[in-house]
Parts: structure tokens; sequence; C-alpha cells
């Protein structure tokens, strides 16, 4: 993987000399809170509900046992034991010192990680589908671009005060495992007629208080133009964005009020400026950055295991394993394995310092030293020998993290919820939990089959909930916290919104109205093999609406 | 009825503001502004601890006391005061009652 050249260390050294320095000058008095607070968010320490939170980058969601390790000794040294990975791939933790946090920088600056611009109205961490470099459906490995994203977009002097925040995602492969149409520029790696590799670009995508699927603006952007066409959208941007409302200061409002035809057109025209300059991608650069993204030598075997097989059929929880966190690898004899952090029951995304320690040595035993997060809140392994896997699962099960439920409907993506987050209007986790609870029988999970629901303790959408199959919003109304149900979105290559079905339940009743929708769905579906999506689609609103609010 | 709350600068804390202008880590032991003036009072108490760079994040919340303890009305401010729902076993919920 991608390793820091020079010219890194000694940026990131520098940035947490800066930091250190601020926190001394706060400490002093020398910073007042007003000046501080921009420079400790640049380096990704918010204050939440009870504490400080420091969010560090995990570029594109890549990462190698020694770096899991040390984030397991920093939630073991400074924090209360654990960390939260979130839906952007990053890990966060929730209970750290201010004073500490120059300390934990130097930490992680020693295995080439930091928390530059995970916050702040700059070009955030960007993300990617968690089975690069290994999914058999794959056109190429989109972390190469994402790397070159990340060096021209670190620190960018020009797009460091934008409008707003901005996300960019990528995906190598047809079917979007990184949700790139709710991003506010979405790649597409691609091929054309002549063979040559290209990006589909989406621009003006995103959740929050105004979701928005992201409009195609090209079909094929040559591979050599990716960098100036991206400085082309965010000057764009970076003009005609709004600075006058925060809520209004996104690209995808910008898109929406100008109107797609002339943006592209301004796009356009600024990328005609630029194209030929330096930003233009030499082949040869892209070969360099690929050469760190290098798959580990992966010998061809037998597409499927016998030692598989016979464990499958002795053990129903290995079985469940087997069906749902596997995804194809590129390489028969192998498959990349999802660990899931969604125990029935448990809190989404956690990991405490143990989790984190085996599983790192999991990734160096089974794993060619490989970690990957998901945005789903996910660990995975993404080469491990098929072989392997009846070793692997038992010691997952020792360290807790054998639950088979990837891509069903306890794999809950949920944001911290009003548990940590200052701006939460209601508790996410809880109604997780007991959903998990509720639906956490093996044979149930596998009658529903793959069901993707998300939930948000807010409007600002940082559990997905607008492309959930089945999303939660929760607000407060007259000082109880109440959910708001949507149904049908998707974040996949047809991604679609969820609509709101109708009014929101108490927390007591949130549970028994997704309860209520599930068994709708199991009720009218045309066969096992109609997903709750597809439904859904097939038949509209109606049927669940009735479900829930009794005929009109 | 309303406390004033605020976080320490250093390590992030949750403190109320309690008698003689003195923070303290348990609602319970906050002291109790009533009427405006008083509020106000209050808050500028807590805006100059914030200008000695002891706490950040400066603000008011109502409460009601009930059987004689200071509880607040909201739900935010009520995990606020004792920690995560779901973690029983961490923030000042976990911690021995002292100052």
């Amino acid at each position: 993987m991608y390793r820091y050249d020079e010219f890194d260390a000694s940026f990131v050294s520098q940035r947490t000399e800066q930091f250190k320095d601020q926190v001394r000058r706060r400490l002093a008095g020398e910073l007042a809170e007003d000046e501080f607070k921009p420079l400790r968010l640049m380096n990704g320490l918010y204050l939440q509900l009870h504490a400080y939170m420091l969010r560090v980058a995990i570029p594109y969601g890549t990462l190698n046992a020694r770096q899991m390790r040390k984030l397991a000794y920093i939630a073991r040294t400074y924090d209360k034991g654990y960390g939260h990975f979130t839906t952007r791939q990053n890990i966060q933790y929730h209970w750290p010192r201010l004073e500490d946090t120059p300390k934990i920088l130097e930490e992680l600056a020693e295995v080439e990680m930091h928390a530059i611009q995970t916050s702040g109205n700059c070009i955030r961490n960007v993300t990617a589908d968690h089975f690069a470099g290994a999914a058999a459906d794959e056109i190429a490995d989109p972390r190469p671009y994402a790397e070159i994203l990340r060096q021209w977009s670190s620190l960018h002097p020009e797009f460091s005060f934008l409008p707003r925040k901005f996300k960019i995602a990528i995906t190598g492969a047809p079917h979007d495992r990184a949700a790139v149409q709710t991003h506010d520029i979405g790649l597409q790696l691609t091929r054309n007629d002549a063979g040559e590799t290209g990006f589909v670009v989406f621009v003006g995508g995103g959740l929050g208080r105004t979701p928005m699927l992201a409009r195609k603006v090209r079909d094929f952007l040559p591979e050599e133009d990716l960098l100036a066409y991206s400085e082309a959208i965010l000057r764009v941007y970076n003009r005609y964005g709004r600075r006058d409302n925060k809520f209004k200061a996104r690209i995808k409002i910008l898109v929406h009020e100008t109107g797609l035809e002339e943006l592209k057109a301004d796009i356009e025209q600024e990328f005609e400026k630029i194209r030929f300059g330096v930003l233009r991608l030499p082949e040869e650069e892209v070969h360099r950055i690929e050469a760190y993204f290098a798959p580990p030598p992966l010998e061809v075997g037998a597409a499927t295991s016998a030692a598989v097989d016979r464990r499958r059929e002795s053990d129903a929880a290995f079985a469940q394993f087997v069906a749902h966190n596997l995804n194809a690898h590129r390489v028969p004899g192998y498959t990349s394995v999802t660990l899931s952090l969604k125990p029935i029951g448990g809190v989404p995304g956690d990991a405490s310092a143990e989790q984190m320690e085996a599983i790192a040595d999991l990734a160096e035993k089974y794993g060619h030293d490989e970690i990957r997060i998901s945005h789903e809140q996910n660990v995975i392994l993404p080469h491990v020998k098929l072989d392997d896997l009846p070793a692997l699962f038992d010691a997952l099960v020792a360290a807790d993290i054998a639950e088979g439920n990837a891509g069903l409907v306890t794999d809950i993506i949920a944001c911290p919820g009003m548990d940590y987050c200052a701006l939460a209007t209601a508790r996410s986790i809880p109604v997780a939990q007991r959903i998990s609870e509720r639906f956490g029988a093996a044979e149930r999970q596998a009658e529903i089959g793959e069901m993707k629901i998300k939930i948000s303790g807010c409007i600002n959408a940082c559990g997905h909930h607008h492309v959930g199959h089945i999303g939660i919003l929760g607000l407060e109304k007259k000082g109880e916290e109440f959910y708001q149900l949507t149904l049908g979105g998707s974040a996949n290559e047809n991604a679609s919104i969820g609509e709101i079905v109708g009014r929101g339940f108490s927390s007591d009743e949130v549970v028994d109205a997704v309860e209520t929708l599930i068994d709708t769905y199991l009720g009218l579906r045309s066969g096992k093999e109609e997903t709750f999506l597809e439904a859904y689609r097939r038949v509209g609103e109606d049927p669940f609406k009735e479900a829930l609010y009794g005929a009109a | 009825m309303k406390v004033i709350t605020a976080n320490r600068l250093l390590s992030g804390e949750v403190v109320w503001l309690g008698d003689g202008g003195r923070w303290v880590e348990r609602v319970t032991l906050a002291r109790i502004f009533e009427g405006k003036e008083a509020v106000a009072e209050g808050l500028a108490q807590g805006m100059a601890s914030k200008d000695r760079q002891e706490v950040v994040d400066v603000y008011e919340l109502d409460v009601t006391v009930e059987g004689g303890v200071i509880v607040p009305v909201r739900l935010r401010e009520k995990i606020r005061a004792a920690g995560p729902t779901i973690h029983p076993d961490l923030g000042k919920q976990a911690q021995a009652v002292t100052a």
C-alpha cells in the first residue's frame, strides 16, 4: 500500500508541531476559543456532548496491521479503550483530552496517519470501495486515484476555505459500493471503446437536510484529466457556491440553483483553461502510485475449498458467516472477508482495543497485512485464502467479531446520535440495538435477506438514512425523541433517495414499525429472491403505508 | 429554573457552575439560577471563567428539582449529565459521586 515519501512525512510532522504550538498558545491564553476552534477542527478535534472527539483519517479506508495496532494503543492509552469506525471510513475517539491530542497526533504520525482535513470546509478524506484491489468485478483499483486526489487536495491553498465541506468518493467497479452518487464528486472508473481508463464523473450529491443524488457531468473523463477536471469543479464551486447560508452552501445546492447545463459549461470552461497545465496527470506518475498499491502475491487456487465445505455442513454459524460475509475475489482461491462490527445488540462501528489488535494479528496471519474499513462501519480483510476461512472464523469467534450478518437486517449503519453528538436531536444507537435484538435470530435474518437499515440522529444525516432501504431519522418533538421512517433509499449504482411514508413514531413504537414494514415485505414479495428494495420499487409505498397507518 | 454549564478546556469534562463560582462535575451540585437577572449573572460568571481559559462552550439550561435533586429538563442535557445511555460503564454515571 501507499507509503509516505519524505515530503508526506515532513508535512505531517510539521503539522503536528504546529498544532502542538497552537494548543500551547490556547492553554496560555494567547489564542481565544473563537480563534482556536477553526484550528482544532482542521486537525479533526471537535467538542461533543461529553468530551472532545478526535476524528482520525483512514485514507480510502485502507490500513495495515501496524496502523491498526496504533489505533488500538491510542484507544487504550488516551481514550476509554475503544474507537468508533465511521461512515466516512475514519475512526473517532470519543473521550480524548485536549492536552493529550498533540501527543496522539505524534503517535499517529509514527505510523503515517493523521487527522488533517477530517473536519472543516475543505476536501475531506477521499473514500473508496472497501473491496478495492480485490473485488472480482473491479475494472481497476480505485485507490491509486484516491491517493492522487489526496495528495492534490491536502492543504490545497485554494481549497482550504471552501463555502462548505467537500467529499469525494471513487469506485473501481460497476457495482457501486462507495455510494459515489451521494458525494460532492463521485467517480466511477470505466474504460472506453479504445480500452483506455477514465471516469464517469458525478457532481452535487449529498445527504443532510437537503438530500440530492449527484448529476452526471461526464461519461468519460480521461485519466490524465482527473486532477485538472477536479480542480475545475472546485474552482467553480469555490467561486459561485453560497457563503451566505451554511445550509445552502454545499455544491449540491449550487448544481440545483444554477442548473446542470450552465454549471457543466462553467466547469468545462475552467477545465479548458488548465487542462494542459501542471495538473495533467502523467502516466508515469499514475504507474508510480499504482506500484504502492501492488497486490500481494496471491497463488491462484481452486474456486472452492473442501475445508470450507466440510465445516459448513457441521457448523451453522460458520455456514451463515460464509453465506453473507464473503465477497468474490478476483483471484480464484481467495475471498474478501467482512468482519462485522455489528454484533447482535451491539453498538454499530465500535471496536475495542483488544478487537483492533485481534484484527491486526489476523490481517498479518491470514490477510497479507491488509485491512479496510467500510463506509458501512465494518472491517474487511480483502485477501484471505478460502482454505484459511475455518481457522480465521475460529479466531473471529474468540474476538467476538464473527457475526455472519453482512448486508442483512442487523448490519445497521448508525451515527453516534445523542449518546455522543452535540448536534443530535435523538439517539440512534439504542434504536439500532433494539432492531438488532428483534431480528437477531440467524434464520430470521436469512429469511429477510438483503436489507440496509440506516439511522441518523439528526437531519445532518451522518447515518445515511436517506439512502437506507429503510431509513430512520431521529428528531425531537415536544421534548421527546421521535423517529421518521423513509423507504426505498439506495446508495448503489441505482441510487435513490428514500421517501417519507407518514407521521413519525415514538421511541417505543419505532422498532414495531420497522417490524411491520418487514413483515409487509415478507408477505408481498414475489419470492425469496426479491429483496426488500426490489419489492418496494415494484409495489410502491401504499401497502407499507397501509400496514403502518391503516387504510386511508 | 436554570443552571449554567460548560466543558473544561483541558479535559473536555462537562461541568456546571456551583456555589462560589466554582465549576462542579455533577449537575446535582450545581447552583440554581432563577429569574432573568440571576441567569444573566450566572452566565457572566461562566463567561469570565471562559475568558480565564478554564472552560469553553458556556450556556444555560432548564432544570427541575425532583425529590430535592436537580434534573435537567431536556433529554440531551440528561444524557450530558450522566453519560452515553448505551454505556452505563462510561461517563459520570460510572464515577463515584464527588464534586
